[in-house]
């Protein structure tokens, strides 16, 4: 199953996801705003790919195309070899802000997911224990959210979105709230997670230096309307220590090359 | 959990000196009114003949009480359930929201005092037009509260929702209802303090018991006393029933962060209306 650095070309068939000369527009009552020009793009299975772009280009819509929240007006979006029409429940969705239940403890928080989709309750529980584990938030399974720390809530938020092992991981700058200490161990943590699971991950975020560290490919966009700009390839080692993966010479190439083609100082590193 | 801080008592002393403090003040500056002969004794009771005539006519009090209670009560539930009920409808459904929404605009600013009357030759003496009354009073906080609670809800936590796929209903019991729960409490304890409004405006028109009943008689006879009394134990159940939310409140939505023992405070705010 794993495909992970695989250097064939995949075909549609095979990937994980597939976005095929997708074009979005809002229509407003006064305006029209076209998102996103034209953008392909294959993911292929356990693949993790960063999406970076400028502010308002188009990459909150383009995960939400891919989760079927949204319609493309032009194009078509394939999720796992079936083509998405309408929200999609095989994939796991992680939001900016962790929207938590304000009301329910973090363990009830991630087990939401369990009985929004009717999954057995004692199985969901024993995972929901494991996540919890693996994201180091044992000991505060009880606490409500407004007890968490900004980074604990969004572990929360992680750990919900994995809880039904999706085979698709969508995650929409998910540590931006966060100072930039918790946001590096937040990194370490989801890279281990992604090695562990080997799910496909689409990332969107504005932190150069995560979005190289963490993925296989980065995608930069354009303004909107949004297009690939360029596709890079990072040439780092599967196993990524943090502090070495930024102290090679490759990272800091990549991440010049991203800031380039950003235009200006776009991340906050 | 709160930061954990000193000792529990001093909370509630702190909590409730101010308001008991202002309560005091006014029973005083009542007090020295009518000790002081700028206002008619038959115009003004003193304090201490007000609560005299509450203790020696408990027992016709009581009754009477109950009766405004019951009313109150029942008029409340019903506009609480019907209020809820439309509110999910109008929130659910354009249609309705656009149809219902005059209607609903016309039967709040209608005085209920003026159509008070037609309930009466409608239901006749007993205890259903007062009802009428309350739930009509009661019943426009609570859609508007709960339409507002339940638009609040995050939609990122709806498409989060949509992607759980659990489908409209487990989407309203487990996200968008608790969700506006805060606001449907807020809702009903405005509604509460108007149903007794509307039992007693109810009472007025057309009756032969209940507190409304009982400062009618007393207008007539020119027993400010007793007239005072009535005004007293009405104010004593709206406040009783309104704590009554509140803890209700604050016993299902232990999460909720407004919630700081507020309930003194919010109901002086109110006490002057
Ligand atoms: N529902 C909508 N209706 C109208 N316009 C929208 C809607 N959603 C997004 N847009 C517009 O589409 C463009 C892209 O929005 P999007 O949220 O995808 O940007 P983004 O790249 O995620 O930005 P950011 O990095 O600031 O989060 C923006 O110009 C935005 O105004
Ligand atoms: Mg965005």
């Amino acid at each position: 199953m794993s495909t992970v650095g695989m250097s064939v070309t995949l075909g549609t068939t095979t990937s994980a996801v597939a976005i095929d000369d997708v074009s979005v527009r809002f229509q407003s009552k006064r305006t029209e705003v076209t998102a996103i020009g034209q953008v392909s793009l294959d993911v292929a299975p356990g693949e993790f790919v960063s999406i970076v772009g400028p502010s308002g280009c188009g990459k909150s819509t383009l995960l939400k195309l891919v989760s079927g929240l949204l319609k493309p007006s032009s194009g078509s979006v394939t999720l796992l070899g079936e083509e998405v029409r309408g929200p999609r429940h095989d994939i796991g969705f992680v939001f900016q802000r962790a929207a938590l239940l304000e009301w329910r403890s973090a363990r009830k928080n991630i087990l939401l997911q369990a009985e929004m989709r009717g999954m057995n309750a004692a199985e969901a529980g024993k995972r929901a224990d494991e996540l919890i584990e693996m994201t180091g938030l044992a000991g505060f399974e009880n606490a409500l959210p407004h007890e968490l720390s900004g980074g604990m809530q969004q572990r929360v938020a992680l750990c919900r979105a994995l809880l039904h092992q999706p085979r698709v991981l969508l995650m929409d700058e998910p540590f931006g709230a966060l100072d930039a200490l918790t946001r590096e161990q937040m990194n370490v943590e989801l890279h281990r997670v992604w090695r562990e699971t080997g799910t496909t991950v689409l990332l969107v975020t504005h932190s150069i230096a995560e979005s190289v560290y963490l993925a296989n490919r980065v995608i930069v966009l354009t303004q909107r309307p949004a297009v690939v700009k360029e596709v890079i390839e990072v040439d780092l080692p599967a196993e990524r220590d943090y502090s070495a993966t930024m102290a090679r010479a490759e990272f800091a190439a990549a991440t010049a090359h991203i800031r380039d083609l950003l235009g200006a100082v776009t991340g906050h590193d | 959990m709160k930061p954990v801080s000193g000792d529990r008592w001093r909370g509630v002393v702190e909590r409730t000196w101010r308001p008991a403090a202002l309560l005091a003040t006014c029973l005083a500056i009542w007090h020295l009114i009518t000790v002081s002969g700028l206002v008619e004794a038959y115009l003004v009771p003193s304090p201490s003949k007000t609560f005299q005539l509450l203790v020696d006519k408990w027992s016709y009090l009581w009754g009477h009480t109950w009766v405004t209670t019951y009313e109150t009560i029942l008029g409340f539930v019903i506009a609480g359930i019907l209020g809820v009920l439309v509110a999910v409808a109008m929130v659910y459904s354009r249609t309705i929201e656009s149809t219902a929404y005059p209607l609903l605009l016309f039967a709040q600013v209608i005085p209920k005092i003026a159509i008070a009357p037609l309930f009466v030759v409608w239901l006749g003496f007993g205890f259903e037009p007062k009802v009428v009354v309350a739930v009509l009073m009661a019943f426009f906080p609570v859609v508007i509260s709960t339409v507002t609670g339940l638009k609040s809800v995050d939609t990122e936590m709806l498409e989060l929702s949509a992607t759980m796929g659990g489908g409209p209903i487990k989407t309203f019991v487990k996200i968008r209802f608790p969700a506006a729960l805060p606001h449907l409490f807020a809702g009903l304890k405005v509604a509460v303090t108007l149903a007794v409004t509307g039992a007693v405006v109810g009472e007025f028109v057309g009756s032969n018991e209940g507190l409304g009943y009982v400062i009618l008689q007393a207008n007539g006879n020119m027993d400010t006393p007793m007239l005072f009394a009535g005004l007293i134990v009405i104010s004593v159940v709206g406040i009783l029933l309104f704590l009554l939310l509140d803890l209700a409140e604050q016993l299902m939505l232990p999460w909720h962060s407004s919630r700081r023992g507020a309930a003194v405070t919010t109901l002086l705010a109110k006490g002057g209306t």
